[in-house]
């Protein structure tokens, strides 16, 4: 077996390679956002003593009223209508639950779904009233800052490259092989568990580690950045992805490349 | 050690700082990428690693959730390493208890439990070397570890410890000169607001006496926050320039 090791480096931080400077707001707790007191406060902020004072560590964003602190990284926070994937823990044991749905979801499972209301105390109702979520049957997994994954119309992505990714709020990233045809019937209960092909299994794997790198490098998470980080990976092994200086690189070229595409 | 002087004639104390010096400090966020926020702090030769986990569900029972805010749980550990002579056991012995209890009684008061009810957030502070002031260096740790969690502090937590001797108050005290037996003063300070997180004294100490040294540990805590917020500043910076605008 080929072992690879290498000896501890003193690491450059990222952002002098960039050579950027940031154009935000940043605040620290206990500073002072603003003495104005016609906003209203959002996330991240507290009213003490006629002040508006910020509680996390992050940039100010200021929406006309609404000032709010946005964290830099943060516990997932439900909002209606985000996508979730999430792995059932617990069931509710109720007579009618038992009946319903034993026979379509176990504790155990892998589900996509939405968040239908945010209670008060945080907590989050899911529903899989579509078509499209349900069941996850076979693929990869990556978990990763709720934070980095960009908030957009649809979360559901089927990538040119040959597989499809569910991205969802609460940082779980679901990569899996595209369905050859959609099966309107059985809705999202009946796992596929037939052989994936060997081409489609380099294929995500590819993409899982493009995902973690995009991840570390601390890149923002949607269906373009993927695609542009999974070609310039190209040239390179798949296994040789997750190595610094090749993820530097390759994350990198993807910035680049989405810098041109905006500019 | 009869001789040994923790304060000069020319006010330069055992290694050479003068009574309301720091020792230097060193600081990073982010240490450890599986918790939700982790920082590791060196006060002089004192090294001290906290990690933060929550807001998540009680465990345990959920008889223990407060309806209304989030249950702070603190614990310490030393390493068996820490100290000159090897150390027993690293945690739940009576010290570390105590240690839990204070760093729960400082975070309880800082962090916003209200915005987050019937959950839990857990702070595990590990020293791994311990060079006096061990609870300062843990509530400066933890202070950067919840940051990095992204959980709401009313304002950074900044402590430090303080003794006095000849008549001077001296500032972040080195083993050496605890264990000399000093009175000795740990003090968690909200420094925006100037008010205290903790306060806590277990020698006798002369109430004329007490305001220098309350003085003295006040302002060695802002100066401590001088630098943390400097830390924090860099690393929220840093993230900002990656993700872009």
């Amino acid at each position: 077996m080929a072992m690879e090791m290498r000896l501890p480096v003193a690491r450059k931080p990222l952002s002098e390679s960039l050579g950027r400077e940031t154009k935000k707001h940043l605040v620290v707790p206990g500073d002072t956002i603003t003495t104005d007191t016609g906003f209203m406060r959002g996330h991240g902020t507290y009213m003490g003593e006629e002040k508006l004072i910020a509680s996390v560590a992050g940039s100010v964003e200021r929406v006309n009223k609404l000032v709010c602190v946005k964290a830099l990284k943060t516990r997932y926070n439900g909002e209606v209508g985000d996508i979730v994937v999430g792995r059932i823990t617990e069931r509710r044991r109720s007579a009618e639950d038992e009946l319903a749905m034993r026979g379509f979801l176990q504790e155990g499972d892998l589900i996509s779904a939405e968040v239908q209301a945010v209670f008060s105390d945080g907590a989050v109702s899911l529903h899989t009233r579509s078509l499209k979520y349900g069941k996850l049957g076979q693929g990869v997994l990556v978990r990763v800052s709720p934070s980095l994954v960009k908030r957009q119309k649809t979360h559901f992505h089927d990538l040119p490259c040959g597989a499809s990714v569910i991205l969802g709020n609460n940082g779980f990233v679901w990569i899996y092989p595209t369905p050859e045809h959609k099966e309107e019937d059985a809705g999202g209960f009946i796992a596929n568990l037939e052989p994936v092909s060997l081409a489609d299994r380099e294929v995500i794997s590819r993409l899982r580690n493009c995902i973690v790198s995009l991840a570390t490098q601390r890149m923002m998470l949607y269906d373009t950045s993927i695609l542009y980080c999974y070609e310039a990976s190209l040239p390179h092994q798949i296994k040789d992805i997750l190595k610094p200086e090749i993820m530097e690189e390759i994350v990198m070229e993807t910035r680049q490349r989405l810098l041109e595409q905006e500019g | 050690m009869a001789g040994l002087e923790l304060l000069s004639d020319q006010g330069y104390r055992v290694d050479g700082r003068r009574a309301g010096e720091l020792r230097k400090i060193q600081a990073r966020m982010g240490v450890f990428a599986q918790a939700d926020g982790s920082a590791y702090i060196e006060q002089g030769n004192t090294k001290a690693l906290a990690v933060v986990y929550g807001p998540h569900e009680i465990r345990g029972s959920r008889a223990r959730a407060l309806p209304d805010r989030a249950l702070v749980n603190c614990q310490y550990s030393s390493a068996t390493f820490s100290t000159g002579e090897r150390k027993r056991r690293p945690h739940g012995d009576r010290k570390s208890c105590e240690m839990g209890l204070q760093l729960r009684q400082t975070f309880e008061a800082a962090v916003l439990t209200q915005l987050h009810p019937r959950s839990q957030i857990d702070i595990y502070v590990q020293v791994l070397q311990a060079d006096g002031g061990t609870y300062a260096a843990c509530v400066n740790a933890a202070t950067l570890a919840v940051l990095d969690a992204g959980i709401p502090m009313r304002d950074f937590v900044c402590a430090c410890s303080a003794g006095f001797v000849d008549g001077t108050a001296l500032a972040d005290l080195s083993h050496v000169e605890e264990a000399a037996g000093g009175p000795q003063l740990a003090l968690a300070l909200l420094p925006s607001s100037g008010q205290i997180a903790l306060l806590e004294m277990d020698a006798r100490l002369h109430e004329d006496q007490l305001e220098q040294v309350l003085e003295a540990a006040a302002q060695a805590a802002r100066d401590v926050h001088t630098l943390l917020d400097r830390v924090v500043r860099q690393h929220v910076q840093e993230a900002s320039i990656l993700l872009g605008d």
